[in-house]
């Protein structure tokens, strides 16, 4: 059983809790994350590890509330406990001092980001950061990459924070400034495919991070399979991180409908 | 056919005593050339014949640590029971050991005054580690036990089990049995620890830094195959793996009660004829199925799976097209399965297996509506712990980690056995692997 220490609403719908976890932050790398179950009854749901505590032995997980799993996760209270944390899993962001990163955080998304920026940083690059969402209330964990990156660029669908306009436009922005090294990017599918078709014409070497739904997430069920290049590969050990140019994302938001009938159903019980 | 109750039952005490004294208690006792753990088969049965159970269930554990499970997945048919010397005698064929093995074991979960003191004599007081908790692992941990090690059994799933919990379903071996069995290896010692992936959570060398002093690798053969065959992504279809592990260990058939889901439509095709493409494919017709298809490249003489399950899958209303190679899986524009392109074969030459080789019989395509599709034509090795221990050395083309004679790894200390090293296997065959390589951990931690 893994005890949460603390609780945090970042947002309306966007939860952050600190977890008991000591056997997961041995390991645990930038990007890579875990799979909890809640209770017996649970569905294993894979969720980044945001960041960890080695003193308290937690790791931070940030949820945003979608569906039945995420919505009972969002519900537990410090002090309550999670039955089963899996991890870490997936192979680490590859950190090495690049230049200038660009990192690209969508929604929830900036925070699967955090530690990546933090060991960029710690790694001699200039970080970029930019966290994009629909409006001011979804905008998450400002404060914390104002504490590791160089610059940090809001922007919001609405205008209500920051600039206006999505990602891409204050990464267009960048781009025209300056010499971009890489781009790390987290968020909804659409995103990362306009974050990639953004940097294509500059052949910014760009690394998405994709969500795919995962079952046991050790490479054995298959159900993360995704096409990158052509070639089938699992989003759990041959990922998370891929080359953004090589994923065929179409493809995978496809993939990630198949149970929405079910999760529906499963959010009215 | 709409529960998961077990399918085969068990002897009577009357019947299994009767099959008990149809054994001739023959010298040459050929059936146990055919126990990959070595089993006392004929003293056994003579003590089943005196009604003496107690004594026969630990005759048997002496050697099988796992015998509730053997006595049903167990193909006996190709192993003990083959070189029976009634066969062929006019005598009613062989005597029915997998039966006789089940009936003792499943009596002495009735008796719990029977629990032998079978764990260890001594407590050399030495930390050994075993990872996967299949029957390679379960069986290398508990006669690690017996030998007197500290044994703490690691599995990255939330319960223990391996292949017996994720992939066997409950109508073929019920969970209470399973919970049976593993519970008597943890009354030996093994302290076990779920939802821990040894290579990611600790290393093999974290393992060693923690004072392990040697470690068995029995981690399977869990990468699902594919076809390769346009289509595969699509959705509703499954790997055998996924399909099973949504059925078997997340409960998707009581869903919404439970919240994993799965789902199969009307429809469903099972490529592929071995014991895990009949699981599927009963599964499927469990949980609603209308059409729950068998689709095989070679003929029934061919299929892998041993003849009781085909025969069972049968009787529950299976179909079966032997002969039939999927080449495409067509979707509709939400990208789900609409319908699956088959060739028709015939049997040529045998191939390297021995088997006849299937060819495709010109202009014979047609078009099979389905609404999922299973792919259960094998596993391949785990790759995990390769991938995240690069001083494992594994053989480039099959993906096995290597092992020399003694059981022994390319990394001192680490051992393996089971699916890992061979290849997709039995569970007796693993279980021997892992029996071999206990033995092997003691010579060399007697040595260290």
């Amino acid at each position: 059983m893994h005890r949460i220490v603390e609780k945090k609403q970042l947002a309306d719908t966007i939860t952050l809790l600190k977890v008991e976890a000591p056997l997961v932050i041995r390991e645990a790398r930038a990007g890579q994350f875990v799979i909890v179950r809640l209770d017996e009854f649970a569905e294993r749901i894979p969720l980044t590890i945001c960041d960890t505590d080695r003193s308290r032995g937690t790791i931070t997980l940030i949820i945003q509330q979608l569906g039945r799993s995420t919505k009972d996760l969002c519900a537990l209270k410090a002090g309550n406990s999670i039955q089963d944390i899996l991890g870490p899993l997936g192979n680490p962001t590859e950190i090495e001092k690049f230049g200038t990163v660009v990192i690209t955080g969508g929604g929830v998304g900036a925070a699967e980001l955090y530690t990546a920026a933090k060991a960029l940083k710690e790694n001699g690059n200039k970080v970029i950061a930019i966290i994009g969402a629909r409006n001011k209330d979804l905008i998450i964990l400002e404060d914390e990459f104002k504490a590791v990156a160089d610059e940090v660029l809001i922007t919001t669908d609405d205008g209500s924070y920051g600039m206006k306009g999505l990602v891409t436009d204050a990464l267009k922005k960048i781009i025209a400034g300056q010499t971009v090294n890489r781009i790390i990017c987290c968020g909804p599918i659409p995103m990362m495919k306009a974050v990639t078709g953004t940097a294509r014409p500059y052949n910014i070497p760009t690394i998405v991070s994709l969500n795919a739904i995962l079952l046991d997430a050790t490479g054995m069920c298959a159900t993360c399979r995704c096409t990158i290049e052509g070639k089938v590969r699992f989003s759990c050990v041959d990922g998370p991180e891929f080359d953004g140019y090589k994923v065929d994302f179409d493809e995978l938001m496809v993939r990630n409908n198949r149970f929405l009938e079910e999760e529906k159903r499963a959010l009215e019980t | 056919m709409k529960d998961f109750k077990e399918v085969s039952l068990g002897f009577t005490e009357e019947e299994a005593v009767r099959e008990a004294q149809r054994c001739i208690a023959c010298k040459k006792k050929p059936c146990c050339n055919g126990c990959p753990v070595e089993i006392d088969i004929p003293e056994f049965i003579r003590l089943v014949a005196r009604k003496d159970y107690k004594g026969a269930i630990r005759k048997i554990k002496e050697k099988n640590n796992l015998p509730a499970v053997c006595g049903r997945v167990c193909p006996q048919e190709t192993q003990c029971e083959a070189l029976c010397v009634l066969i062929g005698k006019g005598k009613g064929g062989p005597v029915a050991i997998g039966a006789l093995e089940r009936f003792v074991a499943d009596l002495e979960a009735a008796h719990p005054e029977w629990k032998d003191a079978a764990a260890a004599k001594e407590n050399k007081n030495i930390k050994v580690a075993v990872v996967g908790s299949g029957p390679a692992g379960l069986t290398a941990a508990a006669d690690l036990a017996k030998y007197g090690y500290q044994v703490t059994l690691f599995e990255s799933l939330s319960a223990s089990g391996g292949v017996l919990r994720y992939g066997i379903p409950e109508f073929r071996l019920p969970r209470a049995i399973l919970d049976r069995e593993t519970g008597y290896i943890e009354s030996l010692g093994v302290e076990i620890k779920c939802n821990i992936l040894i290579g990611r959570t600790v290393t093999l060398s974290g393992l060693f830094e923690d004072g392990y002093k040697a470690i068995f690798l029995g981690t399977g053969a869990g990468l699902p195959y594919f076809l390769g065959i346009p289509g595969e992504s699509l959705n509703g279809v499954y790997s055998a793996n996924e399909f099973l592990t949504r059925v078997n260990l997340m409960h998707a058939y009581e869903f919404p009660k439970y919240k994993t889901p799965v789902k199969i439509g009307e429809r469903v095709a099972v490529v592929g004829a071995g014991n895990t493409a009949m699981d599927c494919v009963r599964v499927a017709k469990r949980l609603g199925a209308q059409d729950a298809i068998i689709v095989y490249r070679r003929g029934e003489p061919e299929a892998p799976a041993r003849r009781a399950e085909i025969e069972h899958a049968k009787e529950e209303g299976i179909e079966f097209r032997f002969l039939t190679a999927p080449i495409k899986i067509e979707g509709n524009e939400k990208g789900e399965v609409k319908s699956m392109t088959c060739l028709k074969m015939e049997l040529g030459e045998p191939d390297a297996s021995g088997r006849r080789r299937p060819i495709p019989i010109r202009g014979s395509e047609y078009e099979m509506p389905v609404d999922t599709v299973i792919i259960a034509v094998g596993q391949g090795p785990n790759p995990l712990i390769a991938h995240t221990t690069k001083e494992l050395a594994v053989d480039d083309k099959s993906g096995e980690l290597k092992i020399d004679e003694n059981c022994m790894t390319s990394m001192k200390g680490v051992f393996a056995g089971g699916d890992i090293t061979t290849g997709e296997g039995t569970v007796i065959a693993a279980m021997g692997a892992g029996k071999k390589a206990a033995a092997a951990m003691d010579s060399y931690l007697k040595g260290a």
